[in-house]
């Protein structure tokens, strides 16, 4: 099966990379070919429509944001997307159109990393209260008053 | 077909002209919310536009936390993020660490941590039933409830130590190994619930006026559950198969003989149905595993400091309230570079504005109680 998807996935966008460190298929793709992309994974035979997981890592040099997604048909069926972003400008398509989950998602993300999801309906702070100053699930983040350092 | 782009195409175009519109305020501070929810709902008439919630009244940024402590501490603190199943919590950070670090779990562990798991989703239906027959104005059946949820304390207590946030689950096993009345005290516990559990559709399922508050209320049909990633009891009210114990059974899981609960109806009696039925299956289960606990080792014998590979990890589990997924990035050191918690309860909650749309305020409470929203899982 993941070999079915690798084919597909090379077929409709030759851009994209593989790696297979964890137990599921990892797929890199650009930020400016991920919103097709993501469209056409979820209109495409294998149906991924339940996305589960949305999150973001903080590698220092950049950003990347984490896509696990999932079959309703078929919930042994895994893959996960991975974007790169520019750390001082992220800057990635919304999902939320495809995948109506993902809107509170990419609020909690916008709002612990910076990055801007472009055409999200509704992007403001979730989570934190209005007018937070910094990113504080990345790494640079320095609060001398609550963080607790060990 | 179902299309996204449409249902958010259909309420963009209702939203709010400004017109005998009244926004009020549900919480912070609310009886109904069981935590620091606050909804910001705008209402025409009594009929429902729009619901915001508003976080993080309780986050504790407990992601960030994790960064700084090791792979032996972290998962204490994983004990307060779904303090009602602080138990499976536990399992599922143990279950990550055991993956990445490859630990082969002892079985007699396997048996103790399954048992305990389904106590602890029993006591957490128990803690939900109670709750949403007095949400929606029923005060007695919240006693009974307390009545069996203090007799799964008092044994979680005898056996972890503690009665709410347990601890007991370790990479490798559990800390300890069980109390010797465990086992009896498990059987007389089962006895008397079997037929208490009858007893709660005697008093509550079967009831008329319950039945007209939860029946056509907060409707979620299957392509809106799975769209908007519910999970757990949610979506299984609408039909949508998504129990973790059964795609990728974990520990012995795969052993046990027990059935999906699935309804059809996706309202909020649909999703009461399924939680009482869960009750049942998960005392099948431990009525399977009870007498057949194996002699051996609690705990597989582990290096003092853990040091995964690098890579990424996932392991997923199913709590009382949906699928918790645990997603460990490690750089090959002691502490985890990211993790990143799932909550069943955040994408539960996504769901909620959609559901409530154009339903009365007066049939909010029963849509948010069959949610089993618990707060500090959602803010994490």
């Amino acid at each position: 099966m993941t070999e079915d998807i690798k084919q597909y996935i090379s077929e409709i966008q030759p851009n994209a990379t593989f790696e297979e460190t964890g137990e599921w298929l990892n797929v890199n793709i650009a930020a400016n070919e991920f919103h097709p992309f993501a469209s056409m994974l979820r209109n495409s035979r294998f149906q991924f429509d339940y996305l589960f997981c949305l999150t973001c890592v903080d590698w220092k040099t950049h950003l990347t944001t984490v896509y696990h997604l999932s079959s309703s048909q078929n919930r042994g069926l895994n893959i996960v997307i991975k974007v790169k972003l520019d750390r001082n400008d992220p800057e990635v398509e919304t999902v939320s159109d495809i995948w109506r989950t993902a809107e509170f998602h990419e609020r909690e993300v916008y709002e612990m990393f910076g990055v801007t999801f472009l055409n999200h309906p509704d992007l403001r702070t979730l989570i934190l209260e209005d007018g937070f100053q910094g990113y504080p699930l990345r790494k640079d983040f320095e609060d001398p008053i609550n963080m607790i350092k060990l | 077909m179902y299309t996204e782009t449409q249902i958010l195409k259909e309420t963009s175009t209702s939203l709010l002209n400004g017109e005998g519109e009244l926004v009020i305020n549900v919480g912070p501070q609310h009886p109904a919310t069981h935590g620091v929810l606050h909804l910001v709902i705008t209402l025409n008439g009594e009929t429902i536009k729009k619901i915001e919630p508003h976080l993080g009244y309780i986050h504790r940024s407990i992601e960030k936390m994790c960064e700084s402590l090791t792979y032996r501490q972290f998962i204490y603190v994983t004990s307060r993020m779904d303090y009602l199943s602080a138990h499976i919590n536990n399992h599922a950070c143990a279950m990550a660490v055991e993956k990445a670090m490859q630990i082969e779990v002892p079985q007699r562990a396997q048996y103790i941590r399954v048992i305990l798991d389904e106590l602890t989703r029993i006591a957490s239906h128990e803690l939900w039933w109670g709750a949403l027959a007095m949400d929606v104005g029923a005060f007695t059946p919240f006693f009974y409830a307390f009545r069996e949820r203090e007799t799964i304390t008092d044994i979680m207590e005898e056996t972890c130590g503690a009665r709410l946030t347990m601890n007991y689950m370790v990479p490798g096993g559990v800390m300890a190994d069980i109390h010797p009345n465990f086992q009896q005290r498990v059987k007389d516990f089962i006895k008397l619930f079997k037929k208490n559990v009858d007893e709660y559709d005697d008093l509550v399922t079967g009831n008329v006026i319950f039945q007209n508050r939860l029946k056509n209320v907060g409707y979620l049909s299957p392509e809106d559950a799975i769209s908007y990633g519910c999970s757990g009891p949610v979506a299984r009210g609408s039909g949508v198969k998504s129990d973790i114990r059964k795609i990728a059974p974990y520990d012995i899981y795969n052993q046990v003989q027990f059935d999906e609960v699935l309804e059809t109806a996706g309202d909020s009696f649909a999703r009461y149905l399924v939680r009482v039925k869960e009750m049942r299956q998960s005392i099948s289960i431990i009525e399977q595993l009870i007498d057949n606990i194996p002699e051996g080792e609690f705990q597989a014998k582990t290096k003092a400091v853990l040091k995964p590979p690098k890579g990424e990890f996932y392991t997923r589990v199913e709590t009382a309230r949906g699928e918790l997924g645990v997603y460990i990035v490690s750089e090959g050191g002691t502490t985890p570079y990211r993790i990143k918690f799932r909550s069943p309860g955040f994408s539960n909650l996504s769901a909620l504005d959609h559901i409530s749309r154009g339903s009365k305020i007066g049939d909010l409470m029963a849509t948010m109680g069959t949610l089993d929203l618990v707060i500090p899982d959602i803010d994490r």
